[in-house]
């Protein structure tokens, strides 16, 4: 039977020789993780269901990332890394990255294949929904609840439902100024963002080799914002040398079938996407940047796991690069490695950092979440009235960033850095 | 939900299409750990609080529970994240059932696994028959909403899940199968 790339992985974690759509089966999973926000829950109902003294599955397999609320005065949100750590010693856990420390990283999607836990054909459960950023080199991931957390956290095994998939076929290559966001902005506006649900979200085609693993987990990354389980795309020769560089743990790639039958199958001409954004209060309302010149805005924000990677940044200084903002601009590099990157990498023979500063921008902020989902009130870059917000993150739900009155247009690292600059929505390939 | 399927009746609240988890619980209430009780019981003083402000509350202020056992909803209840805290806020809150068009799927699987409430699917789009307030009998086992009228709305069979939320949720449906020892 052809099978396809998501279909083959969940067959091999099973130990069955093909699963088809539907199919409600055990798999064993590669990787746990979680974090700070889920994590205290997930072991508190792996210890309620498994026992205090109970040991989890496998100690290489718990993945321990603190990233939301780390740079906050809440009490509760400090209570809750605690419970980590008494955690982590208690079960002698090998991949914990603690906040304080010289090995804490930052947001746990960025971490995780920075740090080799992602591997192609793998399978990875998270207790977050991003967790589908990891698709991009090939693995199946997806996100979910503290309740499943804890039972896979005892057993290493989940019973989950085999998707149908959505085929994405990307030919050609984008155009100067336009990037992996506006890709997945534009797949999002076109199935709506409940068009993917249940489904994986495959992205295939010769497009693929021009974009770099980082754009490739902006694509992956969102999936979840269509509804979709999973996103992924096969690992090619790129994806394992990234791989190859920051594991040695052995892995074995699994690919599509060609002829793998698909619930639905779109096709895409690069060359033809634009910068785009999505605007207020969902992330299927597409809207070419062009179009939306009359938006004012009030604040810039550049972070997270979609738009807080090093390529993120190094878009946003080739357009700030001699120019200022007009808006507060918000700067939260994703993870530490990041954070170092803007001081190690140039444009035009500039720093980021330095390019970041002559443009106004406000000082950088350490590594988290931040005010990608609000947070605590002291959250950095919280949106805490009725700003208008252009945004590298990935969600602009009401609320998301704080304040319900606030507005959130989603947007790539340019259309964001250009806008900035503008201080009304812009589009980027005017600045390049 | 190891009980037999029950038939609720009270005061519905209605809300529309795409109500995410940052509406039914923002991110700044996600400090507190759901397994841990008190903090449980105030997660359900919070639930919908994110809803827009022409929104009745949820929750009476000063009040841990709601006043509506039953939730009724568009299409996409529940997308974003996946914060188990969302179905936990609303069965903490009190509330039994959401009756939506469609769920995203981790907070369906949220609601199954956890045993928090029971996530029944509509064939019509309720949230445009009924308003917040208007009395209704929910009957889980019959699989049909009843409005104060008298007519009846069938809803969808529970589906794939039925054996896991008959069990009780994933650890019992587990134990049960002899995946895991019982405790
Ligand atoms: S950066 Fe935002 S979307 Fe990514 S894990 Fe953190 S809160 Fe979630």
């Amino acid at each position: 039977m052809s099978m396809t790339i998501t279909e083959k992985i969940l067959a091999r974690a099973a130990g069955r020789d093909e699963v088809k759509p539907g199919d409600n089966i055990w798999v064993n999973a590669d990787i746990l993780l979680t974090h700070d926000v889920c994590g205290p829950g997930t072991i508190g109902v792996f210890k309620r269901e498994f026992g205090e003294d109970a040991a989890v599955w496998s100690r290489e397999g718990v993945v321990i990332i603190p990233d939301h609320y780390i740079f906050t005065k809440d009490v509760k949100a400090h209570r809750n890394i605690d419970i980590l750590r008494e955690f982590v010693q208690a079960q002698d856990l090998p991949y914990y990255y603690d906040p304080g420390t010289a090995n804490y990283k930052g947001v746990c999607h960025v971490a995780m294949p920075q740090e080799g836990h992602v591997r192609p054909g793998e399978v990875i459960f998270g207790t977050d929904s991003h967790t589908c950023t990891h698709g991009a080199l090939g693995a199946f991931a997806t996100g979910i609840g503290n309740t499943d957390a804890g039972f896979v956290m005892g057993t290493g095994k989940l019973l989950i439902k085999v998707p149908e998939t959505l085929r994405f076929t990307l030919n050609g290559q984008l155009q100067k100024g336009v990037t992996a966001k506006d890709i997945i902005l534009r797949a999002i506006g076109d199935v709506g963002v409940d068009g993917a649900t249940y489904c994986a979200m495959e992205f295939d085609g010769d497009g693929i080799e021009g974009l770099t693993i980082e754009d490739r987990m902006t694509i992956c990354n969102m999936a979840i914002e269509a509804g979709g389980k999973n996103g992924i795309i096969a690992s090619d020769d790129k994806a394992e040398a990234y791989v190859r560089a920051r594991t040695d743990k052995p892995f074995t790639p699994l690919y599509s079938d060609p002829d793998s039958p698909v619930r639905e199958h779109r096709t895409y001409d690069l060359s033809e996407l634009v910068p785009c954004v999505a605007e207020p209060n969902l992330p299927d309302k597409y809207a070419v940047a062009a179009d939306r010149t009359e938006v004012k805005l009030t604040r810039a924000y550049i972070g997270s796991c979609t738009g807080g990677k090093i390529s993120d940044f190094i878009m946003a200084a080739q357009i700030l690069k001699g120019r200022k903002v007009s808006v507060d601009t918000f700067l939260v590099p994703a993870t530490q490695e990041v954070a170092e990157g803007l001081m190690s990498e140039h444009v035009d023979g500039q720093s980021l950092v330095e390019i970041f500063a002559d443009a106004d921008c406000l000082d950088i902020a350490p590594p988290s979440c931040a005010a990608c989902l609000g947070g605590p009130l002291d959250t950095f870059g919280r949106a805490n009235t009725d700003e208008v917000v252009i945004s590298t993150t990935n969600r602009n739900f009401i609320g998301r960033m704080g304040s319900k009155q606030a507005q959130i247009y989603l947007a790539s690292p340019y259309t964001a850095a250009a806008s900035a600059v503008a201080g009304h929505i812009a589009d980027p390939r005017e600045f390049l | 939900m190891s009980d037999a399927a029950p038939v609720i009746s009270g005061k519905v609240y209605v809300v529309g299409d795409n109500i995410d988890t940052d509406q039914i619980i923002p991110a700044q209430h996600l400090n507190l750990v759901p397994t841990i009780p008190e903090e449980y019981k105030i997660l359900g003083s919070y639930a919908l609080i994110g809803l827009p402000d022409d929104y009745p509350p949820f929750v009476e202020e000063g009040q841990m529970e709601t006043a509506f056992p039953i939730v009724i909803a568009g299409r996409n209840f529940g997308c974003g994240s996946s914060r188990e805290h969302a179905p936990l806020s609303l069965g903490a809150a009190g509330l039994k059932a959401v009756v939506a068009e469609s769920y995203a799927r981790i907070f369906f699987r949220n609601a199954v696994a956890t045993g928090e409430l029971y996530p029944m699917e509509s064939q019509v789009r309720l949230a445009d028959l009924f308003k917040t307030g208007d009395e209704a009998t929910l009957d889980i086992g019959g699989g049909t909403l009843t409005a104060a009228d008298g007519t009846v709305y069938d809803l969808k069979p529970i589906g794939d899940v039925a054996p896991v939320v008959s069990a009780g949720g994933i650890f019992a449906y587990a134990r049960e199968a002899g995946m895991i020892e019982d405790r």
